[in-house]
């Protein structure tokens, strides 16, 4: 089971088989997990409480902070460049990850069992989804959508003058979703796993009862991939809410031009550690706890209506 | 789609017998299916090249002269320029090496935290009864999808109190602690497959959960360690957002700070040097694919399947 998995399981049976009302391991275990239990206590859930605490304060890291109430959730109301780096990020995730996630499933299907070279194909496909988050593929983004960069010195041999994809407003986020589509290796890598995991009778059967490539697609490869797509979907919406190195090498640090590439990590890292707005930045960083949450949830709750769970 | 399938679905074939036999040996198939499997391997070349392309356009240009890198589209390398990789080895205030060291010093302790933390963590989940495990659990899984910003201000503030900042402590210490929680979820999964029967007849002998964990479960779970270690190591190497924050002080700079603070410095002039030094630090991340590809693979699908 993944992780989600998981987790729907356990929030299904609050109270199920109970090996652990006996706790009889109670001691090895607390010994095992002490690591885990500072690091849950000391480094995410004390860091969580102080940064919700943070959030109504007045704070740049040198003097003390100050309550200023709910003024810094206030302020977002006005905030353009909130709202334009919430633009920005949402497109980034509408139209980013579903492009991301059919370019795996497509390459995916073709890629699945007994084609010739397909270690070769897949080592090929994936490797940019390992070299993707890094600086030097940001750096080279920034050459191949340049003005003079290779895109553009690709269409010169058809005549086509491009514009400098990376210096204008109406392209620049586009780069940068193509960077994420460049990077499907990874969930087409899970969705190959998960395609393996299909019984081929499945298909036989379908093919006897008549159905073609397309149909048995739709009544077999769908509904029985569907927790996985479900899995990638979760993830790529969740990691892409996020996104920070590409777009901030891109644009320099700017999220320009005119705040075309302002994602939202980008902007709290503006806000938190070049304006040292400690406060305001906490602010910010609870809205995306917020909206992560808020996706997570109604990707759960949509999957109601399309995963199909085999048990 | 299998190719067996396709086959099977175009032409049904004369049931068996009615034809010699050596004609339907071998790899015989009807000219559509043939169509389809040339459409099908055309297809993914095109693609496999369209992906590569852009990183051998770098390794080109990393050894051209600069002037030649623009409204080039070729790979092709009229006259090479090693000299661009020292160009770029000493264009910052500190060698390269130094920078490449620091990541590798970075690298070194976070792996060996998450081996340490997580396999501990690990053990314990999927294999210890103890009071609130499920609801343990479950925080844990949620902890995975956490976004790491709504921890870095109160953690940046913590480990300034500390005298933490421009040291490697914030990049080491978490994984110490386990906060990598996905190689927690990685390791229980793989100890989940490992027979029950050997650790209860470890435990039977008199062994206790310390010794179960040395000398039974660490060796059975090398697979899943390798797993954790690359992973770490690439996630690490190419960590950009917490090495920019905790690491300021430019001879403790990490790879892709000293990457980025090359921008600034040689954006506007030599594009050669600086595509050279992008290409050494893709090199470590490649030889770890190169040699590490299936425990990449392996580790994937335990963790994304249903």
């Amino acid at each position: 089971m993944s992780m989600l998995g998981e987790l729907r399981t356990i929030g299904r049976s609050r109270r199920g088989r109970n090996d652990e009302a006996h706790g009889k391991d109670d001691k090895a275990a607390l010994a095992f997990l002490a690591p885990w239990i500072i690091g849950l206590l000391g480094i995410t859930v004390g860091p969580m409480i102080a940064s919700l605490y943070l959030s109504f304060t007045d704070y740049n890291l040198l003097q003390n902070p100050g309550f200023v109430g709910v003024e810094n959730y206030a302020r977002m109301l006005g905030d353009e460049r909130l709202w334009a780096s919430l633009q920005v990020t949402f497109t980034y995730v509408f139209v980013g990850v579903p492009l991301q996630l059919a370019a795996a499933l497509l390459l995916a299907l073709l890629l699945d069992r007994g084609l010739r070279g397909l270690a070769l194909y897949r080592s090929a496909l994936y490797l940019p989804s390992l070299l993707g988050g890094s600086v030097a593929i940001a750096v080279l983004w920034r050459l191949v959508f340049g003005a003079e960069g290779l895109v553009n010195s690709f269409l010169a041999v058809f005549g086509i003058q491009g514009p400098s994809w990376i210096a204008s407003p109406e392209t620049a986020l586009s780069t940068i979703i193509t960077l994420n589509v460049w990077t499907f290796g990874a969930p087409m890598v899970i969705f190959l796993a998960g395609l393996r995991q299909i019984p081929r009778h499945y298909y036989e059967a379908a093919s006897i009862d008549g159905a073609g490539p397309l149909q048995r697609f739709r009544s077999v490869t769908l509904p029985l991939l569907s927790p996985i797509i479900f899995f990638n979907l979760v993830l790529g919406v969740i990691g892409s809410l996020q996104a920070f190195t590409q777009a901030f090498i891109v644009s320099n640090g700017t999220g320009g031009p005119s705040d075309s590439t302002l994602f939202f990590s980008l902007y709290l890292y503006q806000e938190g550690f070049m304006g040292f707005r400690m406060g305001y930045a906490s602010a910010l960083a609870w809205l995306l706890l917020i909206i992560v949450a808020a996706f997570t949830a109604i990707n759960f709750w949509a999957s109601k209506f399309w995963v199909f769970y085999n048990d | 789609m299998t190719e067996t399938l396709e086959k099977n679905a175009v032409t049904p074939g004369p049931p068996p017998g009615r034809k010699p036999v050596g004609k339907r040996r071998g790899r015989t198939r009807s000219p559509s299916a043939l169509v389809w499997s040339l459409a099908k391997h055309l297809t993914l070349i095109a693609v496999s090249l369209v992906m590569l392309y852009p990183l051998l356009w770098m390794v080109a240009g990393s050894l051209r002269p600069n002037h030649e890198i623009f409204g080039n589209a070729t790979l092709f390398v009229d006259t090479f320029h090693f000299e661009n990789y020292p160009n770029g080895w000493n264009a910052l205030s500190e060698p390269f090496g130094k920078y490449l060291l620091n990541s590798a010093v970075v690298v070194l302790g976070t792996v060996l935290g998450n081996l340490v933390s997580c396999s501990l963590a690990a053990y314990a989940f999927a294999r210890l009864r103890f009071r609130y495990r499920r609801t343990a659990f479950a925080v844990m899984l949620i902890t995975i999808m956490l976004p790491i910003h709504v921890l870095i201000i109160p953690q940046y503030v913590l480990y300034a109190q500390l005298g933490w900042i421009n040291t490697y402590l914030p990049l080491i210490v978490p994984k110490l602690l386990a906060t990598d929680a996905f190689f927690i979820f990685l390791m229980v999964q793989f100890i989940r497959g490992i027979p029950r029967e050997l650790d209860e007849a470890a435990r039977i002998d008199g062994a206790g959960h310390a010794r179960i964990f040395f000398q039974i479960m660490l060796p059975l779970m090398v697979p899943a360690l390798a797993t954790t270690a690359i992973f770490t190591f690439i996630w690490t190497w190419n960590d950009f957002f917490s090495q920019l924050i905790f690491v300021t002080e430019p001879s403790l700079y990490t790879v892709p700070v000293a990457l980025r603070s090359f921008i600034d410095a040689q954006m506007q002039s030599d594009y050669s040097a600086l595509f050279a030094m992008s290409v050494v630090t893709l090199i470590p991340v490649f030889l770890v694919f190169l040699f590490g590809q299936r425990f990449l693979l392996r580790g994937i699908a335990t963790t994304g399947g249903k």
